[in-house]
């Protein structure tokens, strides 16, 4: 049986590793939890994984804007390593501070262009980092591996910059994979079910191969059923919505 | 030096000044049209031109939404658009996070010749706005004089290093008389006469006088802030003498109780008791009080991260896994013209206090699961900012350690500035007009990064044993932190090894520096090269700056200087103890005598919209409370995820089914009646919200805050008494053992006219081992057609009640306790809760049934009807709104299902209590009287919307 290895990428600031590690775990892959130190020093090898985690935090107190320092970090002492281990094929999960890092470092929306960033996550509208919960509709056109199978997720946020904007031709182009919508799936729905203010809705995305994915909402939040907020009044389900992100990866590198 | 604007691009939405604006037009402002925001960066250093914009469009600036400006801007901007541009920097000497990283992402960017940055916020208000308003926004707003200045011209951004040239200090105590001595106890040592003459006759013993440095560092060590002086003081209150309140009440719970799971308790940084057998539990909740009344943000900052190391540095270290916090302050509508000079306004303490305490808790990924705000107009002057922290450990870390003579003293963590210095004799001081101007260097930014950091690679070290014992440095600095860790051993320190953040300290300033983020190591010679290298590989600087010894002395030196030899045993044994008069005389209020209300729909909303009682999901959601994903009943529950949830549960180790149950008690109402049945009912509050989620009495330990005005007058100090004997009575009988706890005294602020004091406030905090988390049961009612059960007795107890408070009263007759009956209740109502009989359960405190039920009803989106006339009463009641409204302790609301009714009645046998009522099917929350009249019925949304209301800023 083919082993999957995730990398799950730390940071000065990264405070969802463990979680994240668990989750993967669950999914029945192994999972090195690596600082970026070790990267770049070469004492871990990006080629060593088939999947590379980059987890929710706040990297470098998200001084200056959030995830910046991180994205420049990989950017410009990792960009090489990454863009071979997308070209073999790996698979990339940006959440949270992840998705900022992602599109900051020019990953997301795509990767080459001179790493060119072409999206960004702005300040919430209402200027307030919020922790809540949110309905979301998962785009059935999408080329996304991680959401394969999934039609609607409920997952927490907790972000103060989580805003989607871009430039319009990007829009256009762009890869949707979920967006905020209300319990009956609509995505019309303003505050709190967009709980930023993203344009068009839009929380998570992927790039053309569906192999890098990126969300504002944490999956590895909502592995068991127990972490529902509404648990102890609902009917029971056996696994947490965001499990299917973390076993529809790991399952698909088993396959491939 | 170069001087970079970025801003938000036009025609894009900058929420940073929509929120601004806001604020002015809370302070009565409305002719702010348009505000926006930009950040500015100083950096200096030798740079091209084209490294500047390579810094600003690949670092500084966001492509997509902001725009970048080099070089310099005009002051004000033409008066033609109307526009009043303000930049705000921060003070020299203070910190801002954010330099550091900005210095490394140009780094990262491969540009080396950048030697500082700094950085500043530039406003831009828009409209008619007159010089006068202006310069209230600034006050009100935009700048904490404590720490920040508008800049009015271009000014130096970069002093000139200082530079420090190392003299002896020595201070003439010998030669002083009674009143030399009080007056130099008065001042920043805080030392009263009596102690000064034992210091004075220890040096004259040894025939010299003392060191500067020698000095401080008694004054910190003899402070109340570090050794509670008044709880171990002598009192004589009556007939009674009581030789060391803390050891014959609180401590003394904890050794008759004598429970095995309580591995250590009152000697470490925290309480720590055994979770699973595998791992163990610590919790420890702090003040920080005065800092926070100066400088809310900073101060709540630094106090959270202050409480986050005292877990980090229990035992042998354990992981943070849950934060609380619990606040008073004066109501946030309180008029601005009453305020006294050197005040901040309560609204702007409360925003403050908050966003420190979430920016600093959410950056280092520790759930904010619990907490309180209360609102009475006596913290005006004085805001109570409690924070606490749960860690996880091994249970063999567990224990405190025990470095051996030659193990070296190792600082790891931040580096050391001007902070704080003389925060822990500022702690124990009264607040005067003039504390903002002269507390300046006590309050810091806190660098919550720095934490995040220092404690993911200090838990590495510790699971390669590289160290022997850990404390954390907080208050009183390095002089505190070897000053205790080497009581039993000795130690000599150089302390012109200790990294600095900037040159030109004095060897006084390095001793007593409370720079945050920095915690103590003992480690053994042969493993320092390792730790030192472990902490590196994750850009912590960890540094040898002395070692211990075996003679139980304190030696410092500076450059070769021995500045400072202390004998330990004078040190930490030499205090004498005080001798303090407490009197208690029971305060008589009007009883009231108004009648009944035609409409208690309308108390009910009022009490319901009264700061204390409505909604805090405004705080609450600011707080990220998943992190760590160990979430399992969260602070806002039921249908629509914002029902005020009874406790907070975590499961913090991922694959096990144990629970972690954290709740507070606390209400300073009852305090004015009678401190002994506040203390009382703050503990039965903490352990009834345990036991409505499902929680049991087996394992709890409990907290206590003490929060006072000055203990040196005698009324105050004879409630301090009273409450402390009720903690002891109190928890003894529910066999809850305290495991640590903290006192803040000396809450009082001077003005002119008069002394305003805090209400005597009690924090009770408990933390309870839930065996299984499927137990687990939410305060939301959950189907019509359940039948609504009340759970313990009914009595005429409204002192200090919420109903009186609104028709102006106080009262007399304080809710009580008996705490025999209340563990029989508390024991056969968790039994009944495992055995999974009931669907929801919540407490009544404030605001008795009526809120109780309406709160319930809201939160799980079903109609209710009750009949009070079936409430069971202790003693006869002839009015409904006493029965509905009272706040008798003990007591709980209970749904269950009806098939499900008989066998609930069964296992509640030998306890009072009765069905009263059903939830229904409509949007209707109806009550009845005794006399089977309709009370009330409101719709839910009405009830709902005036909770809600108050807060949803």
């Amino acid at each position: 049986m083919v082993m999957v290895r995730t990398l799950v990428l730390r940071a000065p600031g990264t405070n969802c590793d463990a979680e994240t590690v668990f989750a993967f775990e669950q999914a029945g892959s192994l999972v090195d939890s690596a600082h970026v130190n070790q990267l770049v020093r070469g004492e871990k090898l990006l080629s060593s994984y088939q999947i590379l985690v980059i987890p929710g935090g706040f990297t470098y107190g998200d001084d200056i804007s959030a995830g910046k320092i991180l994205a420049n970090e990989l950017r410009l002492k990792l960009g090489e390593d990454i863009q071979r281990f997308v070209d073999g094929g790996g698979l990339i999960l940006g959440i949270c501070n992840g998705f900022q890092v992602l599109v900051k470092a020019g990953i997301l929306p795509r990767l080459g262009d001179g790493n060119r960033q072409s999206l960004t996550l702005a300040g919430n509208d209402s200027n307030r980092f919020e922790c809540r919960w949110v309905y979301l509709s998962v785009d059935q056109e999408s080329p996304c591996i991680f959401t394969r199978g999934i039609s609607t997720m409920y997952l927490p946020v907790a972000h103060g910059e989580g805003k989607v904007m871009a430039e319009a031709e990007t829009l256009n182009e762009l890869n949707v994979v979920l967006r905020y919508a209300d319990e009956m799936g609509n995505v019309q729905t303003g505050y709190p079910h967009n709980p930023n203010g993203s344009v068009d809705n839009i929380a998570g995305i992927c790039d053309a191969s569906g192999h890098i994915f990126a969300l504002m909402p944490h999956p590895e939040r909502f592995i068991r059923w127990t972490q529902h907020p509404r648990w102890t009044r609902e009917v029971p389900r056996e696994r947490g919505d965001g499990f299917g992100v973390f076993l529809n990866a790991v399952e698909w590198v088993k396959k491939s | 030096m170069f001087r970079v604007e970025v801003s938000v691009k036009s025609g894009f939405p900058d929420p940073r000044g929509v929120a601004l604006q806001r604020d002015i037009r809370d302070l009565g402002i409305v002719t702010a049209d348009q505000v926006r925001v930009s950040d500015i960066y100083l950096l200096e250093g030798k740079l091209s031109q084209k490294e500047v914009n390579i810094i600003c469009r690949e670092l500084l600036a966001d492509p997509i939404v902001e725009d970048y400006s080099i070089g310099e801007a005009p002051l004000v901007a033409a008066k033609a658009q109307n526009t009043h541009a303000i930049e705000v920097a921060y003070n020299p000497g203070v910190m801002d996070p954010v330099e550091e990283s900005v210095g490394k992402g140009i780094l990262d960017l491969g540009i080396t010749t950048v030697e500082s940055v700094k950085t500043a916020k530039r406003y831009y208000l828009c409209g008619e706005l007159s010089a006068s308003d202006i310069e209230l926004i600034c006050n009100k707003l935009l700048v904490n004089s404590v720490i920040q200045h508008v800049v009015t011209s271009q000014e130096r951004v970069s002093l000139p290093p200082a530079t420090y040239s190392f003299s002896l200090e020595k201070v003439d105590l010998l030669t002083m008389d009674d009143d030399e001595l009080t007056r130099l106890g008065e001042g920043k040592l805080g030392l009263n006469l009596n102690e000064l003459k034992r210091i004075q006759s220890y040096f004259s013993q040894l025939g010299h006088n003392p060191t500067d440095v020698e000095l401080e560092t008694l004054a910190q060590t003899w402070s109340e802030h570090c050794k509670h002086k008044t709880f171990k003081s002598k009192i004589r209150l009556g007939e009674l003498v009581i030789d060391n309140l803390l050891r014959s009440t609180i401590m003394k719970v904890t050794d008759e109780l004598n429970k095995p799971w309580c591995l250590s308790t009152f000697k470490d940084n925290s309480g720590v008791i055994d979770f699973d057998g595998r791992y163990a539990l610590c919790f420890k909740v702090e003040t920080h009080n005065h800092p926070s009344a100066v400088e809310p943000y900073g101060g709540a900052s630094t106090g959270i991260g202050g409480v986050i190391r005292d877990p980090l540095g229990t035992g042998l270290g354990s992981r943070p896994i849950a934060n609380t916090d619990v606040f008073c302050f004066a109501p946030p509508d309180f008029p601005h013209d009453r305020l006294p000079p050197g005040v901040l306004h309560p609204r702007r303490i409360l925003k403050g206090v908050r966003a420190g305490v979430a920016d600093y808790g959410n950056r280092v990924g520790i759930p904010t699961i619990n907490g309180a705000i209360l609102f009475d107009e006596r913290y005006l002057a004085n805001p109570v900012v409690l924070c606490g922290t749960i860690g996880l450990m091994p249970r063999e870390a567990a224990q405190m350690g025990k470095q051996k003579p030659g193990d070296l003293v190792v600082v790891v963590g931040g580096r050391t500035g001007r902070d704080g210095i003389h925060g822990v004799t500022f702690a124990s001081a009264l607040l005067t007009g003039e504390s903002e101007a002269v507390s300046t260097s006590s309050v810091q930014i806190g660098n919550p990064i720095m934490e995040k950091k220092l404690i993911d690679v200090l838990l590495k070290a510790r699971e390669r044993g590289l160290y022997r014992r850990i404390t954390d440095c907080g208050g009183g600095g390095l002089s505190s932190a070897v000053g205790e860790m080497a009581a039993e051993t000795g130690v000599r320190l150089y302390l012109e090894k200790v990294p600095l953040k900037y040159s030109g300290l004095s060897y006084t300033e390095i001793w007593l520096s409370e720079s945050q983020e920095r915690m103590l190591l003992a480690v053994p010679v042969d493993s320092a090269e390792e730790l030192v290298s472990l902490f590196a590989s994750e850009d912590v600087e960890a540094t040898v700056i002395g070692e211990f010894t075996d003679d139980r002395r304190l030696k410092l030196f500076y450059r070769g200087n021995l500045v400072c030899e202390l004998d330990m045993d004078f040190l930490h044994n030499g205090l004498p103890q005080l001798e303090k008069e407490a009197v208690w005389q029971p305060v008589q209020y009007p009883e009231p005598d108004f009648a009944q209300p035609p409409d208690l729909g309308d108390d009910l909303k009022r009490i319901l919209s009264s700061w204390n009682v409505c909604s805090k999901e405004w705080v609450i959601r600011q707080y990220d409370h998943e992190v760590q994903g160990s979430s399992i009943l969260k602070p806002l529950v039921g249908i629509s995820d914002d029902g005020p949830s009874d406790a907070a549960i975590i499961k913090p180790i991922l694959d096990s089914d144990m629970g972690v149950i954290v709740s507070n008690g606390i209400n300073p109402k009852y305090g004015d009646i009678d401190p002994y049945w506040m203390a009382a009912s703050a503990i039965d509050e903490a352990l009834r919200q345990i036991i409505a989620v499902g929680g049991s009495l087996r394992r709890v330990a409990l907290l206590d805050n003490f929060s006072w005005g000055n203990p040196d007058k005698p009324d105050r100090l004879g409630g301090l008494v009273r409450a402390a004997q009720a903690c002891y009575d109190i928890a003894l009988s529910y066999g809850t053992p305290f495991i640590s706890g903290k006192d803040s005294l000396y809450n009082e602020y001077k003005t002119e006219e008069e002394t305003l004091c805090i209400p005597p406030t009690l924090l009770i905090s408990a933390m309870a081992v839930m065996e299984n988390v499927a137990h687990v049961v939410s305060m939301d009612c959950k189907q019509a057609g359940d039948l609504l059960y009340i759970v313990g007795t009914t009595n005429d107890e409204l002192g200090g009640s919420h109903y009186y408070g609104i028709h102006g009263f106080v009262g007399n007759r304080v809710p009580q306790v008996n705490p025999q009956k209340g563990k029989k209740l508390m024991d056969t109502l968790s039994a009944a809760v495992e055995t999974g009989l009931v669907k929801a359960c919540h407490d009544c405190s404030e605001g008795g049934i009526g809120v109780a039920a309406a709160e319930m009803s809201f939160a799980g989106g079903h109609g209710m009807v009750l009949y009070l006339g079936r409430v069971p009463l202790g003693e006869p009641i002839g009015r409904n709104d006493i029965v509905f409204f009272s706040e008798s302790n003990t007591r709980f609301l209970v749904e269950v299902a009806p098939e499900d009714s008989q066998r609930f009645e069964q296992a509640m046998g030998g306890v009072e209590f009765a069905a009263i009522g059903q939830v229904t099917k409509g949007d209707k929350f109806e009550v009845y009287g005794i006399n089977g009249e309709r009370l009330l019925s409101v719709a839910l949304a009405e009830l709902k919307e005036a909770w809600q209301k108050p807060l949803r800023w």
